[in-house]
């Protein structure tokens, strides 16, 4: 048996890998590109949130929100750490972000309009996110493995803070509500795609490797199991009148989402990706004597 | 402002105000901080900051009836109580150390006043917000003494002087002697001196704090009166 | 400088190694760890180690299955019966 075969049995009948471990080039460059995509991704979060924290109408809500973008930054900052000490230097990754060589999740492409964004962004796509991370808690390659646990337990929180600002809402006037509802419209599409397209399994290596433990679409079906009934017992209309379960085949059925639209915004020509990059490589520049100031040795 | 008798909620709404202005101003920083591990910590001290001002308006709305909330985001701008210094949009990191220092160095000096107050519950919220303040001041330190030890001594430096006049109008009288005094102490190679004007002292604000209102309050605004 | 972090939980617990972080010299690691990884109040304490200084042993040979050093080692299952039935006290 080759080395690459011994490991892929290896990791396929639930071994583990740690840094120092030998691993075929693939599973490394594959586990670079999925946690640097990940991390990115936390990141690239946290600026279409951060308008919403000066803009928040409580104390509590400010204090709230403040505290849930901050634990986005600390999961990119877990993840990144993960990254580099798979050999990809934290400047490197970040520069590859910012000049737009690198992905981010979809759904953080789009602007954020209202506060009823706030509120489904932290209900829903925090959701669809929790999903993934948890099936991300088997994952072989053990560092990995272990940030998830405390990532998936900070995100529990989000979840939660979300529920309470749309359920504020949905209470209030009929104003608020409509701000929930046109928000769960304009979301609705990217949280389709969020999971990503159906791969057959033989041709997804991330989950040869056990890398993910789940394929797209289980991830997806999860997602509908858990919140469309959470979505539709306030009320709400989710705009896809294909949506139904279906007992027969045992699955949410729906329309299928725009994949050519998923395809374009990853690789950086969402909405809103121009600006948000542009501020913080504006910001990197700006910032660039800071970085050399802590990197010199100590006196 | 309306003139009237000084009353006992003044200091309190002073450095809730100030809080609350410069958590706003520190949160800017969130997602663009200089490191990943900075934009953390940063954000625990926007988040402390914004919690002090709660706790400040609580008890300033025991006195003057109304929440925390409507006393943070209900005034008009011109009734605020802030100083200048905080109002200050700076989003460059030298300069946001150096208001960081100088605002904490003062801070220190009013919050020990505060905790000698004979009012027990201004006294005891001031004692607890002192306690969570000490992480602030370390946090300062650190930054004030690495660039100060290297290379970039002179841009802190330059910082601090931009910084300096709007800093002594934080506090007055014998508070801002006694805050002259700490910076002198801990920062004998900068030259502290001048006197603040009517535009660095508090009772004045800058053209920054009515579009920095307009933004904060807008989703309050959009629907009044409506549970968030 | 990289810093290894390890945390108490709580009073009495050991200290567990927690993540690791990027940070100029000990004052920023101590800074940034207090938040990265107490921030919810979830630590009673920290260490903190440069990455450069922990030292990793993981070389073990088991050759010759010396289980008398351990529990499964020892079996007094039958020894046992045949002294409690010489004693008559061997439950039916």
């Amino acid at each position: 048996m080759t080395s690459e075969a011994a490991f892929l049995e290896h990791v396929q009948s639930g071994g583990v890998v740690e840094a120092g471990d030998p691993m075929p080039d693939e599973y490394r460059a594959l586990l670079v590109k999925f946690t640097a995509m990940h991390g990115n991704s936390e990141l690239m979060g946290v600026l279409p949130e951060r308008d919403w924290i000066l803009r928040a109408p409580t104390l509590q809500r400010k204090l709230a929100l403040t505290a849930k973008v901050q634990d986005e930054v600390g999961h990119a900052q877990l993840i990144y750490r993960v990254c580099e000490d798979l050999g990809a230097p934290r400047e490197q990754l970040l520069d590859d972000l910012l000049e737009g060589r690198a992905k981010f999740h979809n759904v953080f492409h789009y602007p954020t309009r209202t506060w009823g964004d706030v509120g489904v962004i932290a209900w829903l796509i925090d959701a669809a996110a929790i999903v993934s991370q948890k099936a991300l808690l088997k994952c072989s390659y053990a560092p990995y493995a272990r940030i998830m646990k405390k990532i998936c337990w900070e995100e529990s929180f989000h979840i939660l803070h979300g529920r309470d600002v749309i359920l504020a809402m949905m209470n209030g006037t009929q104003e608020q509500r409509e701000l929930v509802q046109e928000a769960v419209i304009r979301w609705w599409g990217p949280i389709m795609q969020f999971h990503g397209t159906r791969m057959p399994a033989e041709s997804d290596l991330v989950l040869q490797y056990r890398i993910k433990t789940k394929d797209n679409e289980s991830l997806r079906q999860e997602f509908l199991d858990g919140y469309v009934p959470q979505i539709r017992e306030l009320g709400l209309e989710i705009p896809d009148p294909a949506l139904r379960y279906d007992e027969g085949e045992g699955r949410w059925l729906y329309t299928e989402p725009d994949w050519d639209e998923l395809r374009r915004v990853v690789s950086g020509h969402g909405p809103a990706s121009a600006d948000r990059l542009e501020l913080r490589r504006r910001m990197r520049d700006a910032n660039a004597w800071v970085r050399r100031a802590v990197l010199a040795d100590a006196a | 402002m309306s003139a009237r008798a000084p009353s006992r909620t003044d200091a309190l709404l002073a450095a809730a105000d100030d809080e609350l202005i410069l958590g706003w101003r520190d949160s800017e920083w969130t997602g663009i901080a200089p490191s990943l591990e900075e934009d953390v910590a940063f954000s625990s001290i926007a988040q402390n900051e914004i919690g002090h001002a709660r706790a400040l308006y609580e008890l300033a709305a025991r006195e003057t009836g109304g929440d925390a909330d409507a006393l943070a985001f209900d005034r008009r701008p011109a009734d605020y109580c802030c100083c200048p210094l905080v109002e200050l949009r700076r989003l460059d990191w030298a300069d946001t150390i150096a208001r960081h220092w100088l605002y904490e160095t003062a801070d220190a000096v009013r919050i020990e006043a505060l905790a000698a107050s004979d009012w027990p519950e201004l006294a005891g919220l001031a004692r607890k917000i002192q306690r969570e303040e000490a992480y602030h001041r370390l946090h300062a330190d650190m930054w004030v003494d690495r660039l100060a030890g290297g290379e970039e001594r002179a841009r802190l430096g330059g910082a601090l002087e931009s910084t300096w006049l709007y800093a002594l109008g934080v506090l007055d009288g014998q508070l801002r002697e006694r805050f002259r005094e700490r910076v002198a102490a801990r920062l004998p190679w900068f030259e502290a001196a001048g006197e603040p004007g009517v535009e660095h002292t508090r009772g004045t604000h800058t053209a920054e704090l009515e579009p920095l209102w307009d933004e904060m309050t807008m989703v309050r605004r959009s629907v009044p009166g409506a549970q968030w | 400088m990289i810093w290894e972090v390890f945390r108490q939980e709580r009073e009495g617990a050991a200290f567990a190694h927690a993540g690791s972080l990027e940070a100029a010299d000990e004052a920023f690691a101590r800074a940034y760890a207090h938040e990265l990884y107490g921030r919810r109040n979830e630590s009673r304490a920290l260490w903190l180690v440069p990455r450069a200084e922990v030292r990793t042993v993981d070389e073990f040979v088991d050759e010759f299955e010396r289980n008398y050093r351990r529990v499964d080692g020892y079996s007094l299952k039958s020894r046992l019966r045949e002294a409690r039935e010489r004693a008559g006290t061997q439950p039916d």
